[in-house]
C-alpha cells in the first residue's frame, strides 16, 4: 500500500486509515462506529463548499456588488435545499452556528418572547445538555419546568404530557431521536397535542434530520433544531425551523448586531458552511429511503451476533420498528465495565455509556432514565453505524466486541459470582476508603 | 485518553488472573469496591501457614483499565512475600509504577484496600482456626 496520502475527496474517508486485520479482509482500521457524536463530511459536500472559500468569499449581506449576490444566491439556495428536506418554506430557515445555539435560540428566544402569555415549559429527562441546560437557566429566570419521564422504553408517554400542560405552558420541548439510545419520540402525537392546546412545540431533530422522514407540517412543529456535522456536512453550521404561519412564531434573539436572519440571529453568514448543510440535505433527501434500510440491515446484523454469541446483554431502548434511528444501537454488556471495553476495542470508535474520564464516574443520565442502574449504564455501548460504514466493519466489530466481552468476563468477579448463583444486590459492597 | 504502557501490558496481559477456594483455611479473600462505582476489585491470596508466605495471589476485575492494571501489579508483588511485607505496600507505589494520571489514584486505592481486605480476611482465618489446626498439626 501505498504510504502516500491521496486527496480526500478522490478517496473518500479510508485513505489515511492504517493496517489491515488479519481474518477481515478489507477492513481498515481504526473503524469509525460513532456517528451520532459526529459524521465524515461527505465528499460532495467538501466539493460543493471549495469555491466558496476562494473565489466566492462574498459577504452575503454585501447588497451592491457581484461578491455580495453571490453568496447569497448560494445561501437561498441552501435554505431552499435544507427547507425540502423537512417540509418547510426557505423564509423559514434560519442559521445559527449548530444545533447549540438553535436549542438556545428557540428556548430563550420563546420564554422571553411569550413571557406575558406564560412561564412552563415542559420537556423531557432524555433531552441533550443543550436544552436541558437552557431550561435549567431559565429555571433561575423566572420560569417553570417540567422534566418528563421516560419508561424503560425511552419514550415519554403522552398522558404524562397532556397532565402536565396547565394554562401557563408555552414551549413543549421534546427531541425527535435520541442521541445515545436512538429512540424516536412520538412527534405526530406530541404536535398535535400542542396544536389542540395551543402550545408551541420545539423538538431537537439533530440526530433525526436526512436519517428519518421529519415533516414539520405532519407532526406540527413550531420550531425544529438542525446541525451540518451530524449529516455528513461540516461542523459549526446548524439551521433552526422557525414556523411562520399557523401559528407565527416569534423569538427574542439572543445574538445582537447587524440584524442577520431576518433580526433573529445577527452576525456574518458562515456561507461556507451554509452551502455544506444545504449540500448535505440535499444528498440526505436522495439517498434517505435506500440507506436507512442499509443501516437499519447492518445494525440489526451487528446486533443479532453480539445476542446470539454472548449472554447478559441487554438492548437500550426500544427497537421497535418506526420507533428506533436506523444506525443507532445501545448495549449493555452487564459485568463488564464500559471503559475498560473501550480499551479492549481501542481501534473501533464507539462511545461508551459512562463518562470515566471524570474523576467521579457518572454513567449516563439517559440509560438511568431508562431505569437502568449504575452498574448496566457503566457497561453500555453505544453504536453508531453511518453511510460510510460497511458490511465487513459491522463483521469485525461484532467479533471484536465479542472476543473482549468473554476475555472481560473471564476477569469480572461479578460475572463469576453470577454465574455461581449469588445475587449481587445482596451483598453489603464497600467502596473505596479514600 | 492515553494509558502508561505498563496499564496497557497489564490490561493484555494481565498476571495472576483466577480464582482460589475461598472456604480453605490458607485462602483470605479481599472483595472491595462496588458495582455502581464502577469497580470491584477481589484479590485472593494463599499463605503458607508456617513461612507466612504469600505463595499464591489471584485476582479478578471488574473495572476500567487503570483498575485491572492495578490489581494485576498488587498480585504480582505480593506473591513470594511475607503477610506483613504484603501490608507495606502503598497505593502510592502502585500509582507511580503504572504512571496513573490523578482521575485514576482510586484505582491504586483500591488495589491496596484489597491487598488489605485479603490479608485481613486470612488473619481473622488464622484466629479462629488456631486451636484446630495446633491439634491438628500436634
Amino acid at each position: 500500500m501505498s504510504k502516500h496520502t491521496e486527496t480526500a475527496t478522490e478517496n473518500g474517508l479510508k485513505d489515511h486509515f492504517g493496517d489491515h486485520p488479519g481474518d477481515h479482509p478489507g477492513v481498515k482500521l481504526p473503524i469509525y462506529m460513532d456517528n451520532h457524536a459526529t459524521t465524515p463530511m461527505d465528499p460532495r459536500v467538501l466539493e460543493a463548499m471549495l469555491p466558496y472559500f476562494t473565489n466566492r468569499f462574498g459577504n452575503a449581506a454585501s447588497r451592491n456588488h457581484q461578491f455580495g449576490w453571490e453568496a447569497e444566491q448560494a445561501v437561498e439556495h441552501a435554505r431552499e435545499q435544507i427547507a425540502k428536506l423537512i417540509g418547510a418554506t426557505a423564509k423559514e430557515i434560519i442559521f445559527t452556528s449548530g444545533a447549540t445555539e438553535s436549542n438556545n435560540l428557540a428556548i430563550k428566544g420563546v420564554a422571553e418572547m411569550y413571557r406575558e402569555k406564560g412561564n412552563h415549559i415542559i420537556t423531557a429527562a432524555t433531552e441533550h445538555k443543550a436544552v436541558l441546560d437552557t431550561c435549567k437557566r431559565l429555571e433561575k429566570t423566572g420560569c417553570r419546568v417540567t422534566y418528563l419521564p421516560v419508561g424503560a422504553d425511552g419514550l415519554i408517554n403522552m398522558d404524562d404530557l397532556r397532565r402536565a400542560m396547565d394554562e401557563k405552558t408555552i414551549l413543549v420541548s421534546i427531541m425527535t431521536a435520541n442521541n445515545e439510545i436512538g429512540v424516536l419520540q412520538p412527534v405526530d402525537e406530541i404536535g398535535a397535542l400542542c396544536k389542540e392546546k395551543g402550545i408551541l412545540f420545539h423538538t431537537d431533530a439533530v440526530q433525526a434530520v436526512g436519517k428519518v422522514p421529519v415533516d414539520v407540517n405532519k407532526s406540527n412543529i413550531s420550531l425544529l433544531s438542525l446541525s451540518g456535522h451530524k449529516l455528513y456536512g461540516p461542523k459549526g453550521i446548524g439551521a433552526l425551523y422557525v414556523r411562520r404561519k399557523n401559528p407565527r412564531v416569534q423569538l427574542q434573539a439572543q445574538i445582537d448586531g447587524g440584524g442577520h436572519e431576518r433580526g433573529m440571529r445577527s452576525g456574518t453568514l458562515n456561507v461556507t458552511g451554509i452551502v455544506g448543510l444545504g449540500k448535505a440535505c440535499e444528498i440526505a433527501r436522495e439517498t434517505m429511503a435506500e440507506e436507512s434500510k442499509q443501516l437499519s440491515y447492518l445494525r440489526d446484523k451487528l446486533k443479532d451476533k453480539l445476542l446470539a454469541n454472548l449472554d447478559e446483554v441487554h438492548v437500550n431502548g426500544t427497537m421497535e420498528e418506526g420507533k428506533h434511528l436506523p444506525g443507532n444501537l445501545n448495549i449493555s454488556f452487564v459485568y463488564v465495565e464500559g471503559e475498560s471495553l473501550l480499551m479492549g476495542i481501542n481501534e473501533i470508535a464507539v462511545s461508551s455509556g459512562s463518562a470515566c474520564t471524570s474523576a467521579t464516574l457518572e454513567p449516563s443520565y439517559v440509560l438511568k432514565a431508562l431505569g437502568l442502574g449504575d452498574d448496566v449504564a457503566h457497561s453500555s455501548i453505544r453504536f453508531g453505524i453511518g453511510r460510510f460504514n460497511t458490511e465487513a466493519e459491522v463483521d469485525y466489530v461484532a467479533d471484536k466486541m465479542i472476543d473482549v466481552v468473554k476475555k472481560l468476563r473471564e476477569l469480572s468477579p461479578l460475572y463469576e459470582m453470577v454465574k455461581e448463583g449469588i445475587d449481587l444486590t445482596k451483598i453489603q459492597w464497600q467502596a473505596e476508603s479514600h | 485518553m492515553a494509558y502508561s504502557d505498563k496499564v496497557l501490558d497489564h490490561y493484555t496481559n494481565p498476571r495472576n488472573v483466577g480464582t482460589l477456594d475461598k472456604n480453605s483455611a490458607e485462602v483470605g479473600t479481599g472483595l472491595v469496591g462496588a458495582p455502581e462505582c464502577g469497580d470491584v476489585m477481589r484479590l485472593q491470596i494463599k499463605v503458607n501457614p508456617t513461612t507466612q508466605v504469600i505463595e499464591e495471589a489471584k485476582f479478578k476485575t471488574f473495572g476500567c483499565g487503570s483498575a485491572i492494571a492495578s490489581s494485576s501489579l498488587a498480585t504480582e508483588w505480593i506473591r513470594g512475600k511475607k503477610v506483613d511485607e504484603a501490608l507495606a505496600i502503598k497505593n502510592t507505589d502502585i500509582v507511580k509504577e503504572l504512571a496513573l494520571p490523578p482521575v485514576k489514584i482510586h484505582c491504586s486505592v483500591l488495589a491496596e484496600d484489597a491487598i488489605r481486605a485479603a490479608i485481613g480476611d486470612w488473619k481473622k482465618k488464622q484466629e479462629t482456626l488456631k486451636p484446630a489446626e495446633q491439634v491438628q498439626t500436634a
